[in-house]
């Protein structure tokens, strides 16, 4: 035993089959180093995180990459995930970072619940012969119209946009994604009429002309937060908390910080972009109504001002007294959502399922009649179109897509964002790695995958005989469980499979 | 071959509408059957209106609803009469159904705290029918509510609808089916001709008549839950299945109703209270929240109204009603008011039938049910989502194919 620093086995493993040919492209295209050219073969190394980038960039489809079994003796209660954590722990003494969302698997409500349709009472709808609409609006509401004599506005309604489709695409720093990532979801929310989030490190300053499509974020940092940004955008969201990393700030390290990152977060070059872990400014629900009301005023009550909250245990009153605060529009986010870096302890274990979030932060605004003063928007592990279209119906109007974005660009979820080294240029601030991500390729990409789930959401609309998506968001009555828990069915005021209206 | 002859005999007789054998589902008077939590089912409607506020008698509406006999199944059919009570115009007209002597003597507990009742009698009933028991009964009070120092009754009709919601939700067995001014509700469980004449209404003389026959799919037949459903001087006769029902609920959940009935048609109902008599929009302003312009069509609009339409559509999403309906509104105040209209993609049908020389309007499922009533009508059909309107003393306000918010508003 040479070291105090002991091995934990991998758990995958690139194997090189005889129709290599050598051109040792795979060891170029490897950020991770794992790749070597030894004895006229390539070989394998230790530290494979699964990218698969050499596996799709290999011009004879030679490599494939293998789980590598477990070794250890089996033991259902250690399983091999703890040894190996409570390895690394004993090596480094540190907290474990990882990203994206949580690997362990939970049981996703989504996959319990099942969708209505229409048979002989009511017809269904086919959706390429009649209209069906999927434009939604984000911002506030007042609840009611009232209007002059003449037809004229007799109190002024509420600030928003319109957007093509019921869905945003999620926050991503310009920090924790390169620029042509960043650039690749502004182009497609543009070329969508759907809005990406800013994340929390500011607005670029060529990423000023793709402003009335963005979603702004002024997090605990206050990175990047300007009068000119504010007015720019389309709307601004105060984060406080993310589902990933629930009462967790943010921690950029110093050798990410380039110069690109230091000019748009406005902090030195080479020092640590440092999120508290709360607002300094808001410890309690007066100081965020203060912000709130100081963000309308610096826009000058045009844009919608939001909240954005990680879905927590008490989700439901703290979405209300947000409300009560002033937000335009409330932000959940779900505990399994993504991110490019968290302690794993957080990750995996804080929070509550977004679909159980959505479902009572609906009920709790419509018992308190505050539900038609505000949109609200939901994310955190959406899947499919399937997931889309059972979060609208649990309560949400509009839905936070981001980690599904990121696949269709290039990510193959391999969990390793915190290492800076993302082989497709989208984790990464590495200029050789960034330029590996083509943001009109990227662009399209998306654009591609949220269409396809636009025609997906309406033809389940018009399944259900309805033509209009604004009549599926809390319709929770075209939902049934079929779930192990009733309980929580009951929770979020979903009956159960076999349960009909009479 | 017997077997196949005695099929097709009973198949003839299910076209005819001739199965009355619902002996095997129980029947239900004001109290709620157990475990229903939602009604559904296709329907039939007509009313008639005379525009120079003559008299109709109420046998001339049954024949028109009962003559559309495949449009229902003997489980539920009522009407409404307006103009029905010029010698107590400022009274309230409260009718209720009653399961028993104990639920009676709570409502009228509640209502004797609540204001003054000046006259009550029993509504007629026949005894010669063939509509299965119970029978619940049917009792009408003229009510005025008293005036009150507490800012929430302030407003009468409000104090209203706030003792409605609270007997139809609190006291068993007791159930306010009308509550409006100038106005009555006829209903129960049976087909629209047993209704017609369990309650006799060739007695009845109005300016206005609508009414609805049920073909629910398999819920028990309940007496209260019938329609017309009646809120005020409101009352909705409803075709249709509101596929964005749980939505809509919330609206008027929102806005302090309590669903009562657990019909789809009964949130209607609130909602015309909600956006008329509570925010004050045109009544026509009101039917384009329900069936609300498409965006793609918003964008031929005048920016007046395209604003209007927008925001109409976007602060009154919650009352958008999605999914296949016609309906016709009934309103007394502040005249009597005829509305008709169907949904957006007009999935129900929906007819409308004027003769100029005798004042008459006629709406219905069916040319059939106009017909019947008068062969020399000249008929139309509504557009989409767009709303007839009809007055008495004023007469056609909307024919219902006039572009949205056409004469809503004082020019400018």
């Amino acid at each position: 035993m040479n070291s105090d620093m002991w091995k934990v086995p991998d758990r995958f493993r690139p194997v090189i089959s005889s129709l290599c040919i050598t051109c040792k492209k795979c060891i170029k295209e490897c950020s991770y180093d794992v790749l070597e050219f030894n004895n006229g073969a390539i070989h394998a190394k230790h530290g494979c995180v699964a990218c698969q980038r050499c596996v799709e960039m290999c011009p004879q489809d030679a490599i494939e990459i293998q789980r590598v079994p477990e070794t250890m003796a089996p033991h259902g209660t250690y399983t091999e995930r703890h040894r190996r954590a409570i390895l690394s722990q004993a090596n480094s003494g540190g907290v474990l970072l990882s990203s994206c969302g949580t690997d362990i698997p939970y049981n996703s409500i989504f996959d319990d619940l099942l969708l209505d349709a229409a048979q002989v009472t009511n017809p269904a709808i086919d959706p390429l012969r009649e209209t069906v609409e999927t434009k939604t609006y984000l911002g506030s509401r007042n609840g009611s119209l009232r209007l002059s004599s003449e037809g004229s506005f007799a109190v002024k309604p509420g600030c928003g946009i319109m957007m093509d489709m019921p869905v945003m695409l999620g926050h991503v720093s310009l920090g924790a994604v390169s620029y042509n990532t960043q650039k690749a979801l502004f182009m497609a929310a543009r070329r969508l009429n759907i809005l990406a989030g800013t994340g929390e490190g500011g607005l670029h300053r060529d990423f000023r002309e793709f402003a009335p499509h963005l979603n702004s974020e002024v997090a605990s940092g206050r990175f990047g937060v300007n009068p000119d940004f504010l007015k720019d955008v389309a709307s601004i969201e105060i984060k406080i908390g993310q589902g990933a990393k629930p009462g967790h700030g943010g921690h950029l390290p110093g050798e990410k910080v380039s110069d690109l990152i230091s000019e748009t977060r406005m902090i030195p070059l080479g020092t640590d972009a440092l999120s508290p872990y709360p607002h300094h400014d808001i410890y309690s629900i007066e100081d965020l109504e203060q912000l709130i009301a100081t963000l309308k005023e610096a826009v000058n009550y045009e844009h919608p001002v939001g909240v954005k909250i990680a879905a927590v245990h008490n989700i439901a009153a703290i979405a209300s007294g947000a409300v009560r605060a002033g937000a335009d529009f409330i932000t959940l986010d779900g505990f399994r959502g993504g991110t490019g870096s968290t302690p794993r302890i957080i990750r995996d274990h804080a929070g509550i399922p977004i679909e159980a979030a959505v479902a009572v932060v609906d009920k709790r605004l419509t018992e308190e009649g505050l539900r038609n003063r505000v949109t609200l928007c939901a994310g955190g592990s959406i899947r499919s179109s399937a997931d889309m279209i059972k979060m609208i119906a649990l309560g949400a109007d509009v839905v936070g897509v981001c980690t599904a974005a990121l696949i269709a660009m290039g990510c193959r979820l391999c969990q390793s964002c915190h290492l800076g080294k993302c082989s497709w240029g989208i984790a990464t601030q590495k200029p050789d790695l960034v330029s590996r991500m083509d943001p009109e390729l990227g662009a399209t990409r998306v654009v591609r995958l949220l269409s396809a789930w636009n025609e997906e959401l309406k033809e389940i609309l018009g399944a259900m005989g309805i033509d209009s998506v604004e009549s599926l968001v809390g319709n929770r009555d075209r939902l049934r469980y079929i779930g192990p828990n009733p309980r929580i069915a009951d929770i979020m005021g979903i009956k159960h499979a076999g349960e009909g209206w009479g | 071959m017997v077997g196949k002859s005695e099929a097709s005999k009973h198949c003839i007789g299910e076209l005819c509408g001739e199965i009355t054998d619902f002996s095997r589902l129980p029947s239900y008077g004001a109290a709620r059957p157990p475990g229903l939590s939602s009604i559904m089912g296709g329907c039939g409607i007509a009313g008639c209106m005379d525009l120079n506020g003559g008299k109709i008698r109420g046998d001339k509406i049954a024949r028109m609803l009962s003559i559309m006999s495949e449009r229902e199944n003997g489980l539920g059919s009522g009407y409404v009469a307006y103009g029905l009570f010029p010698d107590h115009k400022d009274e309230y007209c409260l009718q209720f159904f009653f399961d028993n002597e104990e639920s009676m003597f709570a409502v009228e507990e509640c209502l004797k705290k609540r204001g003054e009742i000046t006259r009550d009698e029993c509504v007629y009933t026949t005894n010669h029918t063939d509509i299965p028991l119970p029978h619940p009964m049917v009792w009408r009070y003229f009510f005025v509510p008293k005036s009150s120092s507490n800012p929430k009754y302030k407003d009468p009709d409000q104090c209203i609808v706030d003792l409605v919601m609270n007997i139809n939700f609190s006291i068993h067995g007791a159930f306010c089916i009308s509550s409006g001014k100038d106005m009555a509700v006829f209903k129960g469980n049976g087909f629209s001709y047993q209704i017609a004449d369990y309650y006799d209404l060739s007695r009845y003389k109005a300016q206005m008549w609508c009414s609805h026959s049920r073909f629910p799919t398999n819920t028990p037949g309940w007496w209260a839950g019938a329609h017309p459903i009646s809120l005020l001087d409101w009352s909705v006769c409803h075709n249709g299945e509101i596929t964005s029902y749980g939505v809509n609920r919330k609206f008027v959940e929102m806005n302090g109703y309590k669903c009562t009935l657990l019909t789809d048609s009964e949130v209607i109902t609130y909602t015309w209270d909600i956006l008329v008599r509570k925010h004050g929009l045109p009544l026509q302003v009101a039917a384009f929240a329900m069936a609300p312009m498409y965006y793609r069509d918003m964008e031929l609009m005048n920016d007046h109204n395209r604003q209007l339409a927008q925001q109409l559509r976007i602060t009154y999403k919650e009352a958008f009603l999605n999914g296949p309906f016609s309906i016709l509104v009934g309103r007394s105040r502040p005249e009597i008011t005829m509305l008709a209209m169907a949904d957006r993609k007009k999935l129900r049908p929906l007819i409308i039938g004027h003769n100029e020389d005798d004042g008459m309007i006629y709406a219905a499922s069916e040319e059939c049910a106009i017909r019947i009533a008068d062969n020399d009508a000249y008929t139309w059909v509504t557009n989409p989502g767009n709303p007839m309107i009809a007055r008495v003393g004023e007469g056609i306000i909307r024919y219902g194919t006039e572009r949205p918010f056409e004469g809503a508003f004082n020019e400018q």
